[in-house]
């Protein structure tokens, strides 16, 4: 098991799975994405209270969770790449930054749009859950930038992967903002222990965008990883067989 | 795992445990200063400097909302079950702003104990629901609107 697992981790077998995979899982997530989206904007009912303004959460939610997972996703293969020195989880560090503040970004914008409208505001510094996601997404900038900071490429990678492991205080804080102190931010409706508050006709859609989701990130981390491969083996020569077709 | 292997693991092991108690702590020292708002019990209790301006958070009484036709002038009270407090506010309401919703004021105590409140907040809590499960919830007597936030 351990050794079909380290397997895994040399560019070239990792290359060829990826490669393999791909056409399969990007047509799962466009379809799935096609379906979620018909499914929350359209089939779903409105609420009582929001009315159709309450949309944005089948994007602003699924966007928040990405948010905290690729985080995690991310300080896990820091700590390979730490640890271990594995050049495939330090390409991952990297890649899942980009995407991960992406997604942040996006669980920001679609929160601040939804907030004017229904809170009477864009943004309150005062409040816990805004702020630490504010956080996350300089964590993110900051492994980006320290993983280019250092002409030696290895290097900034290792000190980018303390920063990612550091920064994991933050992913607990975020979760739990909305329990320790007083927020603007409602309370969560689906990751907690009771049931979760929202209507059945509503949960399904938000999970399976979630679900939808989850599926993006793989396909495009596996997409840009598998680029990153080929950059970084560039003299190989299963790459140059690779370039050739 | 060889020794080497070991010994970064220790030490990335050590890094970020040092880092979440370092954050930790901190938190905790600055835990009243995080609170983005106060509750009226809060405010009876005693939490809050006199001629301070704070946020006031709680659910608007039933019953209690008072607005003229033709001004922008409301009294309201805000309360969170245990204690409740008299609010005067002038400008516009937020679209959510109704009896019996969360919502969140900034402004400062007058002499008379009237939190005179200068911006006011709508707090949607976490609840979704189709209207006619809501309408359904009220006529068995289970308020949908503020239960918990």
């Amino acid at each position: 098991m351990f050794h079909r697992f380290t397997a895994l981790s040399s560019p070239r077998r990792f290359y060829a799975i990826a490669s393999a995979w791909l056409p399969w899982l990007s047509v799962l997530t466009a379809l799935g994405f096609a379906v979620g989206l018909y499914w929350g904007l359209i089939v779903a009912p409105p609420d009582y209270q929001q009315g159709e303004a309450y949309r944005i959460i089948y994007v602003h939610v699924p966007s928040a969770w990405l948010s905290l997972m690729v985080y995690t996703v991310m300080a896990g293969a820091g700590l390979v790449a730490l640890v271990w020195h594995v050049k495939l989880a330090e390409i991952a560090v990297y890649e899942c930054a980009v995407l991960g503040a992406w997604f942040t970004a996006l669980a920001l914008g679609t929160g601040m749009l939804w907030g004017k409208p229904m809170w009477g505001t864009w943004w309150q510094w005062g409040d816990a859950r805004m702020l630490s996601e504010l956080i996350l997404l300089f964590l993110y900038i900051g492994v980006l930038g320290l993983h280019n900071a250092f002409a030696d490429s290895r290097k900034g990678a290792r000190v980018a992967a303390v920063l990612a492991l550091a920064g994991i205080v933050n992913i607990p804080i975020i979760h739990y903002s909305v329990e320790w102190w007083n927020t603007l931010h409602q309370g969560a409706t689906v990751t907690r222990f009771d049931k979760p508050a929202a209507h059945s006709s509503m949960l399904w859609p938000l999970l399976f965008m979630g679900t939808m989701f989850i599926l993006y990130f793989s396909t495009v981390l596996l997409a840009r990883i598998r680029v990153r491969i080929l950059e970084q083996e560039a003299d190989r020569q299963w790459a140059e067989e690779v370039r050739r077709g | 795992m060889n020794a080497r292997q070991k010994r970064r693991l220790g030490l990335a092991v050590a890094v970020s445990v040092g880092v979440a108690a370092g954050v930790a702590l901190m938190l905790y020292a600055f835990q009243q200063n995080l609170l983005y708002f106060y509750s009226p019990s809060q405010v009876a209790a005693g939490l809050v400097e006199p001629q301070t301006t704070f946020r006031l958070g709680g659910l608007v009484a039933r019953d209690s909302v008072q607005q003229e036709t033709g001004s922008m002038e409301v009294r309201f009270a805000l309360t969170d079950g245990a204690h409740s407090l008299p609010v005067h506010y002038r400008g516009l309401l937020p679209d959510l702003f109704r009896e019996g919703q969360g919502i969140v004021t900034l402004g400062k105590l007058n002499e008379a104990g009237v939190f005179v409140a200068q911006e006011v907040l709508a707090k949607h809590d976490e609840n979704y629901m189709p209207p006619e499960v809501a309408e359904a919830l009220t006529e068995a007597g289970r308020a949908p609107v503020g239960i918990s936030w």
